[in-house]
């Protein structure tokens, strides 16, 4: 049996903040070149998910593992489990790009700077070398024009892009993308989400939490249903949206079928 | 009240701001030493930190510098009137700081630590290329104001003996009886200065993105 090794691998998640359960035994693999989307009510637990698989927060017990390597706690034979090093940390994250809900950027460094910045200060590149391949970045995410300007002189979707080069420049495997809309106007929402669509189409593994279920639905190619902290359904968009659904999803996207949803009605 | 008199001042007061441009930067330098002190993990240093600023802010700087000046020759440092000078306001004005520094510190927004994390910045990295640079723009007003606080308490150095524009005033107030229009000159001479310094100030939070505004 030759399995190719996930992406992402969640085994037996749980995480809690004090007495509250926020994930309860969550498992989930995710294989390379998926659109993997996280969909829930509110304080379902997907940005917290998210933020796990990314070690920003600790599970409480369970294990994450990129790229089959874990990551944030190594593994003991005796099942205890021993926080990692920095340095072993950061060589598995080095797998991983995050986008923000909130952007993010560095506000006292040009869009440029921002971009360019890991590279300089943590690949040690020369600065002319860094700058072109931020640069490189930025023309992709169609912002190239803008490189000298800072975060404070750019439109919210402008900094998400801005924010998603300078995830993308340090080459990752996976992309995580926490609600990188929900911080938006409406009307700014679309260049994101096409700057993702296209990533989607390079093959690019990505775990995106997010409310636009309209996204999710065309460009996903792995629904994960959260709700209280459990994950309900997890499966291709056409398995997970087929009707009839399960109560609890069929009330949850009740709320977004008149929000630009509609295919699904 | 001649020309020569108010050059004699003018002159001096070349001594004040010397004196107070060093005491800001060194301040600021150990100002940052501080606040690294109280973001490690090292209790022993959160105490040294903590026993620093509450005695420079709570002894009066005159009281300091007269302490320092008397205090290091009995220890057997001679140093000129100048270098206690200096160090006796950079220790009072790093504590100010270090106080100003910890509302930047404290106000950079925890997302922006996270991008760096997941960029890949060690902790180090982070400090001096992120949290350092955000808090001082936070900070920057108050650092103006500190500046030009400084300018005015650096008067007090006149105690060790350092000729600045405050002690030439009363040495030539003493010599040519001429105390008020001396003393008005001095005031002048000295508001000139930091009106320049807050004019400094406006301009860089004007120029420079992320100045003295909140991160977003």
């Amino acid at each position: 049996m030759t399995r190719p090794t996930p992406a992402i691998s969640v085994v037996n998640v749980s995480k809690s903040f004090g007495q509250t359960e926020v994930l309860h035994d969550i498992s989930l693999d995710i294989p390379a070149g998926q659109v993997s989307c996280l969909i829930g009510p509110s304080g379902s637990g997907k940005s917290t998910l998210l933020r796990c698989i990314a070690f920003l927060e600790e599970t409480t017990s369970g294990r994450i593992l990129i790229e089959g390597q874990p990551l944030g706690f190594s593994e003991q034979d005796s099942g205890y489990r021993a926080r990692q090093s920095r340095a072993q940390t950061r060589a598995v994250r080095a797998n991983i790009g995050m986008v923000f809900q909130q952007f993010n950027l560095w506000p006292h460094m040009t869009a440029l700077g921002n971009v360019s910045a890991a590279l300089k200060v943590v690949r040690k590149l020369p600065k002319a070398e860094a700058e072109a391949r931020a640069m490189a970045q930025l023309t992709k995410v169609g912002l190239a024009e803008r490189a000298h300007h800072y975060p404070s002189q750019l439109s919210g979707g402008q900094q998400q892009r801005v924010a998603i080069a300078r995830a993308l420049a340090l080459e990752p495997k996976i992309m995580l993308f926490d609600e990188p809309t929900s911080a938006l106007d409406p009307e700014l929402t679309g260049e994101v989400l096409t700057v993702m669509r296209t990533l989607a189409a390079e093959g690019m593994t990505m775990v995106v939490v997010t409310h636009e279920i309209g996204f999710a639905a065309s460009v996903g190619t792995q629904i994960n249903f959260l709700d209280q902290g459990r994950l309900l359904f997890s499966g291709p968009p056409e398995e997970v949206f087929r009707k009839p659904r399960p109560q609890r999803l069929e009330q949850f996207l009740d709320t977004y079928i008149d929000r630009g949803a509609s295919m699904l009605a | 009240m001649t020309w020569q008199l108010f050059s004699l001042l003018v002159q001096a007061s070349g001594m004040t701001i010397l004196i107070s441009t060093i005491s800001i930067l060194v301040g600021l330098g150990v100002a940052i030493l501080l606040s690294a002190a109280r973001l490690s993990h090292l209790r022993v240093l959160h105490g040294f930190t903590a026993l620093f600023i509450s005695f420079f802010r709570g002894v009066p700087l005159l009281v300091q510098l007269l302490l320092l000046f008397n205090l290091l020759p009995a220890l057997g440092i001679s140093l000129s009137g100048f270098a206690t000078a200096i160090i006796g306001l950079s220790l009072c004005t790093a504590a100010y700081q270090a106080e100003n520094l910890r509302g930047g510190f404290d106000a950079v927004p925890k997302g922006l630590i996270e991008s760096a994390d997941m960029a890949g910045f060690s902790p180090a990295q982070t400090f001096l290329r992120i949290r350092i640079p955000i808090a001082l723009r936070l900070t920057f007003p108050a650092l103006v104001n500190e500046a030009i606080l400084i300018l005015k308490a650096s008067s007090l150095v006149s105690v060790v003996g350092v000729i600045e524009l405050t002690r030439m005033a009363q040495n030539l107030s003493a010599s040519t009886f001429m105390p008020v229009e001396i003393f008005a000159s001095a005031g002048l001479i000295y508001l000139v200065i930091n009106q320049v310094v807050a004019a400094i100030g406006r301009y860089a939070e004007r120029r420079l993105p992320g100045m003295g505004q909140a991160a977003r």
